[in-house]
């Protein structure tokens, strides 16, 4: 995920989104190091202080841990990545909702579209799962 | 923290025009800031005030405590909205010319830098592109261990690909305590890179606040309100 910021949202909150995808999807697997603010800052194109607090919010999450001396890493505590994993899916489910309920969908109708798109799309992956 | 720069009642006036309108501003160290307005709000008047290269007309300004003068130069980087260097040096003697003329240029960095660029120690100013001869100004401007940069229009006039250079710069050389005060109209460039705004308008603030609460506030970036307020 790249370090792309929309208007009118804050640029932390919008680091942490892109943090915790980072954490989700593996970019940065349980235990391994974070980047130094500074060095995430420079990436990022974005003021070392709006890292910071990105960072801290982490922590205050639990999801990356402090050490002392020598920075940062990412927990190892799967079962607390799997949580966040499951919210932000539904978070994308409540979106995908909220979008087509707007364009005048009925719920019959979303379950009727995602299962078309199912059909469509993704059979081999449905296949596997199944 | 503490306060870095630092105005009272700061007023200037060139003849009957008054430049800036008795404007009170405290900044603080560990903080990178936008002075934004449109042309002709007093950004360039400001900062040469700090600088002393202007006396202010009425009020006053401090750099770390102190008036502007001989003992703020040492704690004060500055890179001018205009070229500024004699243009048949070439990038060794400007690494000599600041060697002398502060005591906290880190020359091994700026070198470093410049090598990074790819841009030959015998080419003279002369013979740079303008993009080029912004990196270099802002390379010797920030490869001081300064306490305060004022950065007048750094990035203004040159392609996208030598602004995200001059950010990224900016961003890795600063020190942490120091306060970095950056000038300019294109808001939508660095907005991701300021802690605090100030808008300039006819020589008055309107506004000064964290960037991060005027995006949460306003539900706009800093550019679009930007644009509300100047609308012509």
């Amino acid at each position: 995920m790249k370090w792309e910021f929309k208007n009118g949202v804050p640029i932390y909150q919008q680091i942490i989104e892109i943090l915790h995808m980072r954490v989700v999807n593996g970019t940065y697997p349980p235990g391994s190091r974070i980047p130094a603010v500074r060095e995430l800052a420079v990436e990022a194109g974005v003021n070392p202080n709006t890292m910071q607090r990105a960072l801290a919010q982490m922590e205050q999450e639990g999801l990356f841990i402090s050490w002392r001396t020598s920075g940062r890493t990412v927990t190892e505590d799967v079962g607390k990545i799997e949580e966040l994993r499951e919210k932000m899916g539904s978070h994308f489910v409540e979106e995908l909702f909220t979008g087509l309920r707007e364009l005048g969908f009925s719920d019959v109708q979303i379950m009727k579209t995602v299962k078309d798109h199912i059909e469509q799309q993704g059979v081999e992956s449905l296949q596997e799962e199944l | 923290m503490s306060v870095l720069f630092e105005c009272r009642d700061l007023a200037k006036s060139y003849g009957k025009v008054q430049a800036l309108k008795g404007i009170n501003l405290q900044l603080e160290s560990g903080r990178i800031v936008g002075l934004l307005g449109p042309n002709g709000s007093g950004k360039t008047t400001l900062i040469k005030l700090a600088n002393r290269l202007l006396q202010p007309s009425s009020g006053s300004i401090r750099i770390a405590g102190e008036e502007p003068g001989i003992l703020t130069k040492e704690k004060c980087a500055y890179l001018p909205d205009k070229d500024f260097l004699p243009d048949w040096m070439k990038t060794s003697d400007l690494l000599n010319f600041y060697g002398d003329f502060y005591g906290d240029f880190d020359r091994p960095r700026a070198q470093a830098m410049l090598a990074n660029l790819d841009i030959p120690e015998k080419m003279s100013l002369k013979k740079m592109s303008k993009g080029t001869k912004e990196k270099v100004q802002l390379i010797l401007t920030m490869s001081r261990d300064a306490q305060v940069y004022l950065l007048d229009e750094p990035i203004a006039g040159v392609d996208p690909a030598a602004r995200d250079y001059i950010l990224r710069t900016i961003i890795n050389n600063y020190r942490e305590d120091a306060l970095v005060i950056i000038s300019t109209h294109l808001i939508a460039d660095v907005e991701s890179v300021l802690d605090e705004a100030v808008f300039l308008k006819q020589g008055e603030i309107v506004l000064h606040q964290s960037t991060d609460e005027l995006r949460e506030q306003t539900g706009k970036s800093v550019d679009e309100y930007f644009r509300e307020v100047f609308r012509c």
